[in-house]
Parts: structure tokens; C-alpha cells; sequence
């Protein structure tokens, strides 16, 4: 599948190039050495060094950060160890928030990204450019103005209330709702785009055959569209899914104090009132970790289905 | 051939146009077309690309709406079924074959589509194996076979449902010269087995005369000309059809004397020079027209021998003599400019070779020369 989303892939052997090969792959290398392996390894070692109060870390190594994760001993660290809730029910609420949220992407995206690609070529690219003009507004005004529209005083509820939908104002601002909506609105066109890369390449003709063949359009769909672009549909999920789990605008100016996500938690140790380094760190590799868990489990199942293949 | 009297057509095609577009930007693919397709037939739509054949096996297939007209199979009209409701079964020109599915898999979904039992499914996808010689890749994906193994998968998978008609657009044309040749004979062995009525699309004649029962010669939107390879290289109605199957010279003529009942006329050439042909249609003295002669149909003789047949014998100048194997082309013109190719067998060592610039008389076999009109 060419162009897909794939982990692994050919190799071509260490001799080819030579000493040529290391030079030229040295850029390459150092850009993942300063911008992946030094931040990652930074927030891992802090993640096991001891607090500064207001910010900072002491050079002490420790497993505070975690055991405060997942631990309860107490307000004077003194009782017996009990599963501490609060950080994992933030967790599994990002999670299934952002799986959510990946969801309804996947949902209104794929059509979309289906009707884009079936248009003439050259309104396509009409298309992609609407489907990305949100994106050229900073994130930070465009959630700001996503508040703005569905507050309790503002245009949705006011139109609702013209229309005679509803009686008095649905109160939207500060719920899992708008968190949500937040998420799949900052996010949708990380979806809609790399579904679109993959319908676009997809032979039509596929579907012609299924027809052929006495397929239904919607066996034709399921049975022949989403297996043949699935790397794409695939690669949309991760785009949206990762970055929703970490999000914290959204959750933190849409969902208020009640509706924490990991974003918001971890933002809140470096930059906020807690000021608790070494903790953030630390949430930040759990978060790491199930992310990378998810990756995995993923590019397993795809080795697999190669190795079926041959 | 009795079956074609008796019984009712696997397709019939009345009156059907196409149209793509409105308004003054539309364009007509198909302007009319009428025939029949007997039961168990192999028919090919030949002619060159954007004649209209593509359209006319896509509306059969029911991939695209006809503007008007109607299409019968076996005697049903299914103009208004859609694709996945008509029995007919395509080979599509690249194959379209299901690239995250096996080759079973793939030959098996029309099958399950149908609602057949998977014993049966099983069953019937194991003989599509057999038949097309797929036994060694029946767990491959497609990308893992070759282009004829492709193609053998894309008929296997078209034939697996037993479609009353297999449509088949240009299926070899992605295939090289060895491999179409051989295919062209696998897929007749394959036709005359199951006993299926093949429509087949092709703009190469030779795949049409090697393989067709019958042969429609299709130009811009039109039928041309309809009948077995032997009657339409021989017999060509029209011009085009002469021209468009193998080779042929075409030498603008006047009619001299009105054909006969036997259709035997006499015409003249620019030069006031006569030759004597068959009207395949009755037309008056004094028509313009053209006659049509295969260069394999003419021998060169020398001038003196008086062996020329017709009033008196055509002469023309030679310009080359190109040994191509199998035959020895000649290239010559006439008095009056036009020119004509003569091709003869090497076999015939007797047959005299003319250097350039030579003069050689034109000797047409009886009733090669052909008078066309349009």
C-alpha cells in the first residue's frame, strides 16, 4: 500500500553509500537528538529526581512523582499506601474523551474527505484550502471564540431560544460537551486530510467491480472503500487521538475545573499553582508510555497481517 | 448457428444513444447502436479509441445510465437495474482486482454477495481455480502475481457467479505480445467451456479476428459493420471498416458500368486506366467511390507478359522492395500518383522481385477488388 501509514520498512544495506551515508544522514540525526531524545530524556530524568517548591527540581533521586501517582499515604505521607484515584480518573476521562473525539472526527471526517476526493480536481483543492482556513487563527482565539458562541448568554443559545427550540438556555460552557466539542472542532482536519490522501488514491474502479460483483453500496463500502483506505483512516486517528489526550486549551478554557484531562494537569505543574516538576514529568511518561502501548499494539497487528501477506 | 434463430438473444441493444453532458457541451458517445448477441457467442466490439465501445460494455454492465433506448438480456429489459442487481459480470481493463484480498477471497466475494452457501462458495471458487490454472497463488494478494496471473484472477473472479454474459474491456491490453497471444487462446478455451456469451471490447483487430465469433466494427458512436472475421476483412462494407482492418489500398475510382446482378462492375481510375470489381451495393454509373484491394490479393507480373487481367493492365512504377520475413512488400505507384502496396508470400520463390524504379503490371485475384461507396 503505497504511501500508507507503515512502521518499519525496507532496508538498504550499510555499504551502499559508505562514509558518505553517515554524512548526509547526520542532519537527520541531529535534529532527532536535540529535539526527541534530549526533551524525552530530560522529563525522564526529572520525573524520578525530588521537588522544588515553585518549580524547580533538587538532584535527589526519587520515586515520589510516580508513587504520588498512583498512591495514597495520607495528607502526612504516613498511612498505608492506597490506590489514589483522582490522577487515574483523569486519565481514563482524557482517554475516553479523546477517543471520542476521535470518533466523531472519523465520523464526519471520512465523509468528508470522501466527497473531496470525488469532486473534479480542480475544485479539490478548493476544498482543502476551506476545510484548513480555521487553522491559519491561533488555536488559543479560536477555542476562546468557541467559548464565546456557546456561553449561556451567547449566539447559540440565543438562536435556540428565537427558533423556539428550547425555553431558557442549555448550559454548555464548563461540560464534557464542550470539552468535546473543542477537541473535535481543533482537530477535525488532522483527519479529514490524510483520509483524503488515501480516497484520493484509491481506484474507483474497486468499487465498479464490487458493484459488478453484486455488491450493495454499502457492502461496497465497508467491504472494499474502508479496507483499501485504511492506512489513511488509520494515521487520522493517531493525528487526532495523541494530541487530544494531551490537549489542554480546550479542556481548560471549555471545561472549566470540573473537567479536568491530562493536558490540563500536567500544564498545571509547570506552569501553574501546583509547581510540581518532578510530578509532571512523571505524568507526562505515563502518558508517554500508554500512548507508545496503543502505537505498539498497532504495529504488531500490522507485522502481522504483512507476514500474512507473504 | 440454428440456436440463433430459434432462441432469444443473450443481449439485445435497441436504439441506444448516450449523450455525456448538456447544452452545447455535450457529447454524443453513442449514436444509435441496434444489434443482438446470440446465447454462447463470443462478440467483440472492435475499433479505435473514443469509437464508443467502452460506453456501449459500461451501459451494459450498468455502470452508466443510457440517455435512450433499451437494453434486453434474455429478453428483460434491465436498463433500469442498477449494476449490482444486472447477472452480467465484467473483466475490468486494469483488473480492479480487491488488493487486500486473496486471490480465493477475491474470486469468492461475487459468490457471497449472491447469499450461496460457503460450502458452494468453496466449491465453485475452487473450479474458477482450476479452470484459470490459479491452483499455486490461491492465498496470494494480487500484488504478489503477475500481470496474466492478475488477469486470469480478474476472469476467474467474473466467471465465478455464472453470469448470463461476461463482459471483458480490454483485458490484455496490459499484457506483453507473448502473453496476449497466448491468453487470446486461453480465454477462447475458457469461453468455449463454459459455454458463457462473451461481449468483448478491443481496438486490436487482431485479438478480434482471432478470437470473435462475430466482430462489430465501432467508429465514432457508430456501428460500422457487423459479421465473422471472414466477412468483414473480405467483405468490408464501408471505407472505414476496409481500412481499419488490416491493410488495404484504396484507390479513388469512377463507376464505369453499373454492377450487374452478380454486384461485378467495372470502374475507372484517374489515369482513364479500368478495373474490374464487386459492388457489395447496387450504384449508378458515374459515382464516385473508392475500391478497396488487400496487397496480399495482388501479384506483380512483368509488363510484357501480357498476363494483366481487366481491359488493359495497370501499371505502376516501383518504389520499394521491403523483405519483411514471412513476405516481400512492394511499394509502387500508379500514373496517376496514388500509391499501392503489394505483399507476396516468400514461399512462392517463383515470384518475381522488381528493383526500384522498375515497371511491374498490377494482377488482381478475381473478386479482390472491392467498389465502396461510403
Amino acid at each position: 500500500m503505497a504511501g500508507g501509514f507503515r512502521f518499519g520498512g525496507g532496508k538498504v544495506s550499510d555499504s551502499t553509500f559508505g562514509p558518505l551515508r553517515t554524512i548526509l544522514l547526520a542532519p537527520s540525526w541531529l535534529v532527532i537528538g536535540v529535539f526527541l531524545v534530549l526533551p524525552v530524556g530530560t522529563m525522564l530524568v526529572y520525573s524520578f529526581l525530588t521537588k522544588e517548591f515553585r518549580g524547580g527540581v533538587i538532584w535527589e533521586f526519587t520515586l515520589a512523582a510516580y508513587d504520588q501517582f498512583f498512591f495514597d499515604r495520607g495528607l502526612f505521607g504516613d498511612e498505608p499506601p492506597k490506590l489514589e484515584w483522582t490522577y487515574i480518573t483523569i486519565f481514563w476521562r482524557s482517554i475516553w474523551q479523546a477517543g471520542l473525539a476521535t470518533l466523531l472526527c472519523l465520523i464526519i471526517g471520512f465523509p468528508t474527505a470522501y466527497y473531496i476526493a470525488t469532486r473534479p480536481p480542480d475544485t479539490r483543492s478548493i476544498w482543502l484550502f476551506v476545510v484548513t482556513i480555521p487553522y491559519w487563527v491561533n488555536l488559543l482565539i479560536r477555542t476562546v471564540s468557541m467559548k464565546f458562541l456557546i456561553r449561556d448568554g451567547g449566539p447559540l443559545n440565543e438562536w435556540m431560544l428565537a427558533l423556539g427550540a428550547i425555553s431558557e438556555p442549555i448550559a454548555m460552557i464548563n461540560t464534557d460537551f464542550a470539552v468535546q466539542l473543542g477537541l473535535f472542532y481543533s482537530y477535525l482536519p488532522f483527519m479529514v486530510l490524510p483520509i483524503y490522501a488515501s480516497v484520493e488514491r484509491y481506484d474507483f474502479a474497486l468499487s465498479e467491480a464490487a458493484a459488478d460483483l453484486y455488491a450493495s453500496r454499502w457492502t461496497t463500502l465497508t467491504q472494499v472503500v474502508l479496507p483499501t483506505v485504511r492506512p489513511g483512516i488509520v494515521a487520522g486517528c493517531i493525528l487526532v487521538f495523541v494530541p487530544s489526550l494531551g490537549a489542554f486549551l480546550a479542556p481548560d478554557l471549555l471545561g472549566g475545573a470540573k473537567n479536568f484531562m491530562i493536558g490540563s494537569l500536567i500544564e498545571e505543574q509547570f506552569k501553574g499553582n501546583a509547581g510540581n516538576w518532578p510530578f509532571g514529568a512523571a505524568a507526562s511518561m505515563i502518558l508517554l508510555t500508554l500512548v507508545l502501548m496503543v502505537l505498539m499494539v498497532y504495529a504488531r497487528q500490522q507485522a502481522r497481517e504483512e507476514r500474512r501477506k507473504r | 448457428m440454428d440456436s440463433r434463430l430459434t432462441s432469444v438473444p443473450a443481449v439485445s441493444i435497441r436504439e441506444v444513444i448516450k449523450v455525456y453532458g448538456s447544452g452545447p457541451g455535450a457529447f454524443t458517445a453513442l449514436k444509435g447502436a441496434t444489434f443482438d448477441v446470440a446465447a454462447g457467442e463470443f462478440f467483440t466490439l472492435l475499433g479505435p479509441s473514443g469509437c464508443g465501445k467502452t460506453t456501449l460494455l459500461r451501459l451494459i454492465g450498468g455502470f452508466q445510465d443510457i440517455t435512450s433506448g433499451s437494453i434486453l438480456l434474455d429478453g428483460d429489459d434491465i436498463a433500469s437495474l442498477p449494476a449490482n442487481r444486472r447477472p452480467v459480470n465484467t473483466v475490468f481493463q486494469n483488473y480492479a482486482l480487491f488488493p487486500h484480498m486473496s486471490v480465493s477471497e477475491n474470486i469468492a466475494f461475487g459468490l457471497k454477495r449472491l447469499g450461496r452457501s460457503a460450502a458452494e462458495t468453496r466449491a465453485r471458487t475452487g473450479d474458477m481455480i482450476a479452470l484459470t490454472q490459479l491452483g499455486p497463488f490461491a492465498d496470494r494478494r494480487p500484488d504478489q502475481l503477475s500481470g496474466g496471473q492478475q488477469q486470469r484472477v480478474a476472469l476467474a473472479r467474473a466467471l465465478a457467479p455464472s453470469p448470463k454474459v461476461l463482459l471483458l474491456d480490454e483485458p490484455l491490453s496490459a499484457l506483453d505480445l507473448k502473453l496476449r497471444q497466448a491468453m487470446r487462446l486461453e480465454l477462447k478455451r475458457i469461453q468455449e467451456e463454459t459455454g458463457i456469451t462473451f461481449v468483448f471490447v478491443t481496438h486490436d483487430q487482431e485479438e478480434a479476428l482471432t478470437m470473435s465469433d462475430r466482430i462489430a466494427v465501432m467508429s465514432s458512436g457508430e456501428l460500422q459493420q457487423i459479421g465473422t472475421a471472414r466477412e468483414i476483412y473480405e467483405t468490408p462494407k464501408n471505407r472505414f471498416v476496409a481500412d481499419f482492418i488490416g491493410e488495404t489500398n484504396l484507390l479513388a475510382v469512377t463507376v464505369a458500368e453499373a454492377p450487374g446482378a452478380s454486384g461485378a462492375c467495372r470502374c475507372r481510375l484517374p489515369d482513364g486506366s479500368l478495373i474490374d470489381c464487386q459492388a457489395p451495393v447496387s450504384v449508378a454509373a458515374g459515382t464516385q467511390g473508392h475500391i478497396s484491394i488487400r496487397p496480399e490479393r495482388i501479384s506483380l507480373v512483368p509488363v510484357a507478359s501480357g498476363d494483366g487481367n481487366g481491359p488493359a493492365a495497370i501499371t505502376g512504377l516501383v518504389d520499394r522492395t521491403i523483405y519483411l520475413g514471412t513476405d516481400t512488400q512492394t511499394m509502387l505507384h500508379l500514373g496517376d500518383g496514388s500509391e499501392i502496396t503489394v505483399r507476396a508470400q516468400n514461399a512462392h520463390t517463383e515470384a518475381a522481385t522488381f528493383r526500384t524504379g522498375e515497371r511491374a503490371a498490377l494482377k488482381f485475384d478475381d473478386g479482390a477488388a472491392r467498389l465502396l461507396v461510403t
